[in-house]
């Protein structure tokens, strides 16, 4: 395996990048959401045509790959985030089903043959046994087995560690490592930054569909990795800080809401948190470093483990969200799509939604409050609208998420989480959303302001939780408010370099 | 505590199919032994048994096609219309065109092929909700069947009624009636295709590729295709098969009641989906067992036989007790489902 390069022209999700695998590594694969690594993925196997470029193997020269079947018989195999294997079969029949010819199924030697394997692999499982009653780290390494049996020179690992506990990780670092040392080409992808430093020898770095550059790991220390990842070298970031506009102007220094020790069942560390009136503050960190995870811990959009919250000093029971909404929070969702329009609702209906399951299904108001409550609300955020009665999933996607807004403003929230409220929406808008959150803030409305773009956030918070695989690593402010200081801390404190 | 463990491990060491299977097996067992001990009589005998047997050929026939289909992921509402259509064209064929038997036998596995190619085809090819598809099969079955002859009749075709009235005697169950004869038990021509079918779909689906992808199939469709099976392929054979046993299971039907009428086999279907689902069969797909269908159609109609014996005749009276087991078994499966989970977690 000496060469893998595909280009794509013009504006597609990757241009012309340029990735090499050798025999025996393991390649991390890195980048933020939206860099371009699961379409590279998806070229190399075959699940996206490329429109130009080349594939190069080892032993066959150029060679082109239509089909995850053709991938497969080429030696790529992947063992993807979510476990493509069947729950409900042993897990013998999941090593082997699709790819053995014949009719009949043996049962014996299968179990024999997949037991082989498992022992040689050191992996913690009988062949005989329902793939469902092993844990999901098993259940992965039983795919990676069944891509090992097919004789794969190039594996890829898509996001493996998201779903496993420490030790689980652990394990499957240890099946990586034994196969390096086989000679398998090992293609990691991961947010976990750690987890990178720990097993990979080399660092590839997409940004924008773009190739920024490919690093031995000991060359790239964490800072300069998380500076590539994001785009912005170290020397430009000191500067931004002189855009001094944060707003400082709360009128008390009281905690309205205070969460300790809390836990959901999404994988977060437990965390403490705080929250002062009028204050903007915002949760950073890489892309799954459990940023959405921990604010919807805190509005009970996961379900909640262990830990207290507390509303002015007293404790409140936060188990769903309607107990958060009751308590004068209001959610503002990550994914506006799954979690937040109902597209064939009108702007009016949509505004009005959580106002109504606030005041009960049962007191319905009339036509008119409802048109007037869209009215007013329209008019105060600037929606572009046909009218109140246009469906929600004909506006654009910055218009849409001004009726979402709306529709939290409408139950007076006492504090206010915005996850990711200006992902895929102009900047006339973007920015439209950031005045407002300053506004409110001014009247007294604490909020939570979540983004991937840091400077957003440092324009808006006047507080940042720094947050690195799934636990809070830091909190920055006043004067710590700067891009080069989020970064060190995302980073892990290795801040010079 | 050791007892716990024990059961834990029971739990875990069986697949979800055999459980459910399991459970299905004990449940028969002991509301037989019930029907026994308490209305003891007629159940006693062997031939009680028998006759549930030959009454329910073409359901098991019906029911283990529904298991598969049901295996693999989907549904197929068509078969008792497919049942009535198969036994009204034969019975038009043999009694009104004095017909052969063999060629009636032919006409009845034309018609299931032809169902399992056109709704599999829809299904698997066209990607079409199997539930929509095979309620227009069902439609489109009862409305072709009352076309080919709206007013029941019996079969009065002379090679055909010998073939009907063939006795298989089973050797040693028989019993002495009063009159001090002894009268052998047997069982009719059906009940043998229907237990053949049994073993032979026993077999596919446990020893060979294609049965083991009905399971991967309804499993997890998406991980199926990532493991190399042909889904759309697997899925058609599924509605095929299926079908196919529902002309299959339509003779069985003709042969036993000797007649065609438009309200032949009328909620067969959905008896069919009863039994499958008694037998551990689940309707979300990868989980079942044609043994457990068997045992589920067994229950099905001796639940029936014993409302029926202790007088209470009614349709209704079925009804309901039918209901009640559908609720009993579901509420055994779902929570014997659920200590299972958490015996996992606590490993």
């Amino acid at each position: 395996m000496r060469k893998i390069d595909k280009s794509f022209p013009g504006v597609r999700a990757l241009q012309g990048v340029d990735f090499t695998l050798c025999e025996g590594e393991i390649h991390a694969l890195m980048g933020e959401n939206g860099a371009g690594k699961s379409t590279l993925i998806k070229v190399l196997t075959g699940v996206y045509g490329k429109d130009s470029g080349t594939i190069t193997l080892k032993d066959q020269g150029e060679v082109t790959i239509h089909s995850p079947q053709d991938a497969q018989r080429l030696g790529i195999s992947t063992v993807y985030q979510e476990i493509t294997l069947c729950p409900n079969l042993t897990v013998a029949e999941n090593m082997y089903i699709g790819r053995t010819k014949g009719t009949i199924q043996h049962w014996k030697k299968m179990v024999q043959d997949a037991d082989k394997i498992l022992q040689n692999l050191d992996i913690p499982a009988k062949a005989s046994q329902q793939l469902a009653s092993c844990s999901i780290a098993v259940q992965q390494m039983v795919a990676i087995a069944r891509a090992v049996d097919m004789d794969c020179k190039v594996l890829i690992l898509d996001e493996p560690t998201s779903s496993l506990d420490e030790q689980e990780v652990e394990k499957l670092f240890g099946l990586m490592r034994d196969l390096k040392a086989r000679g398998v080409g090992i293609i990691f992808v991961t947010h976990f930054l750690d987890q990178v430093y720990e097993v990979c020898d080399k660092i590839t770095v997409l940004r924008d569909g773009c190739l920024v550059g490919e690093y031995e790991i000991k060359d790239l220390p964490r800072v300069q990795l998380v500076a590539k990842m994001l785009g912005k070298e170290m020397d430009d970031l000191s500067d931004i800080k002189s855009e001094q506009n944060a707003y400082q102007g709360s009128d008390a220094d009281t905690k309205v809401f205070e969460a300790e020790n809390l836990q959901s069942n999404a994988g977060i560390k437990p965390f403490d948190f705080y929250i002062k009136k009028g204050e903007v503050n915002g949760f950073t960190g890489l892309l799954g470093s459990g940023r959405s995870e921990s604010v919807r811990a805190i509005f009970g959009a996961d379900r909640v483990l262990h830990g207290t919250v507390k509303k002015n000093g007293k404790t409140i029971k936060i188990a769903k969200p309607l107990d958060a909404m009751k308590n004068g929070i209001a959610y503002l969702p990550e994914d506006r799509k799954v979690d937040g329009i109902i597209g064939d609702l009108s702007v009016r209906e949509n505004i009005i939604l959580a106002y109504q399951v606030l005041t009960g299904f049962f007191r319905p108001f009339s036509k008119s409050q409802a048109n007037k409550f869209a009215d007013e609300y329209i008019k105060k955020l600037s929606i572009k609208t046909a009218s109140v009665d246009t469906p929600i999933k004909s506006l654009s996607g910055g218009n849409q998420q001004k009726v979402i807004l709306a529709r939290w403003l409408l139950t007076h929230p006492e504090y206010l989480i915005l996850d990711e409220p200006t992902r895929g929406i102009d900047v006339g808008t973007k920015v439209d959303i950031q005045k407002l959150v300053l506004e409110l803030a001014s009247e007294g409305v604490s909020v939570t302001f979540i983004s991937s773009e840091t400077d957003e956030m440092l324009r808006t918070c006047s507080r940042l939780i720094v947050m690195r695989d799934r636990k809070v690593v830091g909190e920055l402010s006043g004067d710590d408010l700067t891009q080069s200081k989020i970064m060190s801390t995302i980073a892990g404190g290795e801040s010079e370099s | 505590m050791a007892s716990e463990k024990k059961k834990a491990s029971i739990f875990t060491r069986l697949s979800d199919t055999n459980l459910l299977l399991a459970i299905t097996i004990i449940i028969f067992v002991l509301m037989y032994l019930g029907a026994v001990l308490i209305q003891g009589g007629g159940f006693t005998k062997p031939q009680t048994f028998f006759n549930i047997l030959n009454a329910n050929a073409a359901l098991i026939l019906t029911s283990c096609g529904m298991s598969i289909v049901m295996i693999t992921g989907g549904i197929d509402i068509s078969v008792g219309g497919v049942v009535a259509l198969v036994s009204m064209c034969c019975a038009v064929y043999l009694d009104k065109h004095n017909g052969n038997v063999f060629v009636s036998i032919l006409i009845a596995l034309a018609i299931g092929l032809a169902y399992g190619v056109v709704q599999g085809f829809l299904v698997a090819y066209l990607d079409i909700q199997p539930f929509i598809v095979s309620l227009a099969g069902m439609f489109f079955a009862r409305g072709m069947t009352t076309i080919v002859n709206s007013a029941p009749f019996n079969v009065e075709n002379e090679a055909f009624v010998t073939l009907k009235n063939t006795r298989i005697n089973v050797p040693g169950l028989g019993s002495v009636n009063k009159k001090g004869v002894y009268v052998p038990a047997y069982v009719e021509i059906g009940v043998i295709v229907a237990l053949l079918a049994v073993v032979f779909l026993f077999f596919l689906l446990q020893y060979t590729k294609l049965g083991r992808s009905f399971y991967a199939v309804g499993g997890n469709k998406q991980s199926a295709l990532m493991l190399g099976i042909n889904v759309k392929r697997t899925k058609f054979l599924s509605h095929l098969i299926c079908s196919l046993l529902a002309g299959i299971g339509g003779y069985v039907y003709f042969l036993h009641v000797g007649s065609g009428s438009p309200s032949h086999a009328s909620g067969m279907e959905m008896e069919a989906i009863a039994s499958s689902i008694i037998g551990g069969t689940m309707l979300t797909g990868g989980v079942g067992n044609i043994i457990g269908t068997l045992f589920g159609v067994l229950s099905l109609s001796t639940i029936k036989n014993i409302v029926a014996s202790a007088g209470l005749d009614e349709a209704w009276w079925t009804g309901i007790t039918i209901a009640a087991m559908l609720c009993i078994f579901l509420i055994i499966q779902s929570v014997v489902m659920a200590q299972k989970k958490r015996a996992l977690k606590t490993n």
